[in-house]
This record gives structure tokens, C-alpha cells and sequence, in this order.
């Protein structure tokens, strides 16, 4: 349906492919997040591998950096329909992270949970394979505690409400449990080719 | 899993995207101050919504190329088959200045929602509840305002509202005469450059002391915080908020953008 009056402003046509549908470019990088910024130190972090109620193990701060670091190059999309293009990350990637617990992955859903009491859901495949990091830098510099730091979860090809701030542990569970977004009105998946951003898309 | 980028995923996209979006007809436009207009919009089906939930606006160009912005809802819910939207005037902004330059009466645009439950204000519940709005951030709480009068609900409300100018405020004349009913709700404006018309009002930034004084006037640590607006105003807040000892669980934030 055409918009009487509206012409818009274009992306450049080169990126236009790499926005999906909903989207608009954006050149700073906007916050969201559901309350305020918690400040926490490294030295009180500590990051918790779950199955269920289990502990299974927890990393401090050092031990999670001793970690193998990796970087990637992504696009990321927010449901408020901004997208920005070639974010650098970098941090642990969850596959080195299971490893490093010498864990097999009992179940095929996780929990991202965070220090200011939020969760998210993420299925275990949109978590491995190089697909999922923790990620402790972001464009060469240590996170900002406005953008999740000291570490968050970043899921680039999903939602960006997915790629959980402030992260203080993964937890499997036997079912896709919805977090606290997706029990508020956001959708469990989050694909945003797909535009699933609430409940009902 | 699919390749998530993939050809399939797009047509996929195109297919569900059409089912959430229904057609809004514009029925009014009016300014409301200086940068700010109301926009009512009546669309296909009236659908049920909470105080605080917003709907996403899509435009369509004659070639298609589309844009998307989300605005909160500033009516109250059962209003009638109409909601209204306030959206403040960006200069270099895409959408807004549609709203502002091109939009009329008659016209359509497209909406989905309104949806996401977080942001909310559920009538009937217990306690007291501070509102801070920057600007346009005030919209869901026009809202909230609105229904908490409609229904005559006795919460304790406070809405500390930060403008540039006395002109600038949205909806002066109704928050005041919310306010004078003396029902529990009460407004606070800080104005950042002008002068102030009420003893209980401030010519300034919102700082510390403010808020310490709006929590005096809540008679302590409000139930439910929320705050709104541009993103540097909802960070200062909520930081200040912080350092008075809210805790932080009880503080919802809902960002509009800007840096
Ligand atoms: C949940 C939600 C509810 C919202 N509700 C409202 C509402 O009720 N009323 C309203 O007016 N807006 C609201 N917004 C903001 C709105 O969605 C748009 O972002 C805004 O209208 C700007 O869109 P635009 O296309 O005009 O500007 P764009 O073309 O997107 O941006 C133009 C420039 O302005 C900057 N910018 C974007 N947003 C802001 C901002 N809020 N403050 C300062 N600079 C900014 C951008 O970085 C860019 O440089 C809401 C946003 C969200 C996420």
C-alpha cells in the first residue's frame, strides 16, 4: 500500500541487501535496554555453565579471559528497526566455551541469563558453530558497561535483544522456555529476514 | 535451521510481514507545540492494548522502498476506534517529518500492534508510580495519565516531565487539569531553558535534588519507575535514580533513539 506524500530516504544501494525488511541503517550504535545500567566490576564477575538447576562450571573474570579469544565482522539488527552494519566482536565463542566445561550438549535449548535478573532464549544451534560469542570488545575496546560490558552475549543473526547484556551465564533446559522478552510480547525465535519480532509474527 | 539470510527466508518474510500490518487512516493531524504534532490515526480493526504499548508505522514509496519506526500510544486504551500518536519533528528525520510535511488528513499508512507487554501500566495495582519523560517520551504516559483518570483508579502517580520550554510541554493544559482535580496525580516540569510558572516546578536539569524531591513528594521510594525519552535523557535518569536508592528492578526504560 503506497503512502500518499512519502518518498524516504534510501541505504546506499550497496548495502540495501544486507538490511532486512523493517530496518534502516543507522551509523551510531543506540542503546536498549529494559532498565538501568548495572556497574559491575571484574573483579566480583563470574559466569555460570548450567544444566537446569545444575551448576556445571564458573569462570571469574580471569579465567573466562584465559579462554581462546575470537573475533567477527557482523551485521547486526535491533527490533526497534535500526541495523548497523560490520561490528567488530570480540570475546569466547560458546563452542570454546562448552570445551572448556569438556561438556556434550545434553539439550538443544539455552538460557542467556544477565546480572540484573533477565534472560533470553536461544536454541543451542544459533549458539554454535562460530554462530554465538561472549564477547568482552567491542571495536577494539573493552564493552561499555551501557552496551553490556564487562561481557554480553552477541547472536548477530537473530534480534538483538537475544544477544543478551551483562551476561552472568548459559543454562540448557529440556524445553525452548521463553525469557524475559519473549513472556513480554517478543517473539521466542527473533529472525529478523523473517521480521519476527513480536509474539504473533 | 535454514540459512537465515537466505532467498527462501526473504519470501517467507514477505509473506508473514503482510498478516500483522493492516491499513490506518489518518483522521487528524494537530499540532500540539512547537515540534510536536498529534496524529490520530483510525484503523481497520480496533485492536485491545495496555497504557504504555506502542504500534510500529510503516510507509510505502511509489517504488516500494519502505520505512518502519515504532511510536508509543499516547491515547488511552478504549478510547473508541481511533488511537493518537505525538511524534516530535527530527530535521533530518525520515518518518517524522512525513508526519510534520507531507501527511494529511485522509491519507493511510500501515500499522502493526500495538504490542510488547513491558513497558506497561496495569491499572488496580498496588503502590506508588513515578513517571519521567523527556520531550516526546511523555507519550506512553499521556496514556497511562489517561486511563488512570477514565477509570478513576486511586494510584499514586507522579509525572516529573523534562522540556525545553513552558511552550514545549505536550498536553500542558490537560496534565494541569489532571492535577487540579487533586485525585493523586501530580506533574513536575523541569525546564532546561526557561523560566518557571509554578513554585513547584524547576528551571534546570533534572539533578539529583530533584529527584530526591520527587520521591519526598511520593512520601518514599515509588512501586514503579518509568522513565522515557531520548536515550542520553533515559540513562541519566535512570542513573539518578540509582544513586537516590531505587532499586533498579523496579525502574522500566524505554529508549526513543538519538545518542
Ligand atoms: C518503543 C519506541 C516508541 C517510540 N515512541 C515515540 C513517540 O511516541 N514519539 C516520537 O516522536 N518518537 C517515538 N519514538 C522514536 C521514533 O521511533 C523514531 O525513532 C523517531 O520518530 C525518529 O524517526 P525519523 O525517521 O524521523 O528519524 P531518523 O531518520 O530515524 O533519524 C534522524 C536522526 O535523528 C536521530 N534520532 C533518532 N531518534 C532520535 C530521538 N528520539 N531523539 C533524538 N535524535 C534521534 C538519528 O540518530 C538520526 O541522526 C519511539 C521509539 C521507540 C523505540
Amino acid at each position: 500500500m503506497v503512502t500518499r506524500g512519502f518518498t524516504g530516504r534510501r541505504p546506499i544501494p550497496p548495502y540495501a541487501d544486507r538490511i532486512p525488511p523493517g530496518q534502516h541503517l543507522v551509523h551510531d550504535f543506540p542503546v536498549l535496554s529494559a532498565g538501568p545500567t548495572p556497574t559491575l566490576a571484574r573483579a566480583d564477575w563470574t559466569f555460570t555453565l548450567r544444566v537446569g538447576p545444575r551448576p556445571i562450571k564458573r569462570w571469574t573474570w580471569e579465567a573466562f579471559n584465559a579462554l581462546p579469544r575470537t573475533a567477527f565482522t557482523r551485521d547486526i539488527h535491533c527490533v526497534t528497526t535500526w541495523s548497523k552494519l560490520d561490528t567488530r566482536w570480540e570475546g569466547i565463542l560458546v563452542d570454546d566455551l562448552l570445551a572448556d566445561a569438556g561438556l556434550a550438549p545434553p539439550t538443544e535449548y539455552l538460557l542467556a541469563h544477565s546480572f540484573d535478573g533477565y534472560s533470553t532464549n536461544v536454541p543451542l544451534a544459533d549458539l554454535t558453530l562460530g554462530r554465538g560469542m561472549i564477547a568482552t570488545h567491542y571495536d577494539e575496546e573493552p564493552l561499555a558497561p551501557d552496551h553490556g560490558g564487562p561481557a554480553r552475549l552477541v547472536v548477530p543473526h537473530l534480534y538483538f535483544w537475544k544477544s543478551a547484556k551483562w551476561i552472568n551465564g548459559l543454562q540448557f533446559t529440556t524445553r525452548d522456555e521463553a525469557g524475559f522478552w519473549e513472556l513480554r510480547g517478543y517473539h521466542m525465535y527473533g529472525d529478523p529476514w523473517r521480521e519476527q519480532r513480536y509474539t504473533d509474527d | 535451521m535454514t540459512d537465515a539470510s537466505g532467498p527462501d527466508a526473504r519470501v517467507a518474510a514477505s509473506v508473514a510481514g503482510r498478516e500483522r500490518w493492516q491499513p490506518a487512516v489518518i483522521a487528524a493531524i494537530v499540532p500540539l507545540t512547537p515540534a510536536v504534532v498529534s496524529v490520530r490515526l483510525r484503523p481497520q480493526h480496533t485492536r485491545p492494548f495496555l497504557a504504555g504499548q506502542h504500534v510500529d508505522v510503516r510507509l510505502t514509496a511509489e517504488d516500494g522502498y519502505r520505512a518502519q519506526r515504532s511510536y508509543s500510544v499516547a491515547s488511552a486504551p478504549d478510547e473508541g476506534d481511533t488511537i493518537e500518536l505525538v511524534i516530535e519533528r527530527l530535521d533530518d528525520g525520515e518518518v517524522s517529518t512525513y508526519f510534520h510535511d507531507s501527511a494529511a488528513p485522509g491519507d493511510t499508512v500501515e500499522i502493526a500492534g500495538p504490542h510488547a507487554s513491558y513497558f506497561v501500566w496495569r491499572p488496580g495495582v498496588d503502590g506508588s508510580v513515578l513517571l519521567a519523560a523527556g520531550g516526546s517520551g511523555v507519550a506512553p504516559f499521556l496514556s497511562m495519565v489517561r486511563q488512570r483518570a477514565r477509570l478513576a483508579d486511586p494510584t499514586p502517580m507522579l509525572l516529573l516531565y523534562s522540556a525545553r520550554t513552558w511552550g514545549d510541554v505536550i498536553a500542558r493544559d490537560e496534565l494541569l487539569a489532571h492535577e487540579r482535580r487533586q485525585s493523586g496525580f501530580t506533574a513536575c516540569f523541569c525546564l532546561t531553558r526557561d523560566v518557571t510558572r509554578r513554585s513547584s516546578d524547576f528551571a534546570r536539569r533534572v539533578d539529583q535534588a530533584v529527584i530526591d524531591d520527587m520521591l519526598a513528594r511520593l512520601g518514599g521510594t515509588p512501586t514503579h519507575t518509568f522513565v522515557c525519552g531520548a536515550n542520553t535523557f533515559v540513562g541519566a535518569i535512570a542513573d539518578l535514580l540509582l544513586a537516590a536508592g531505587v532499586p533498579a528492578g523496579s525502574v522500566r526504560t524505554e529508549r526513543y533513539g538519538g545518542d
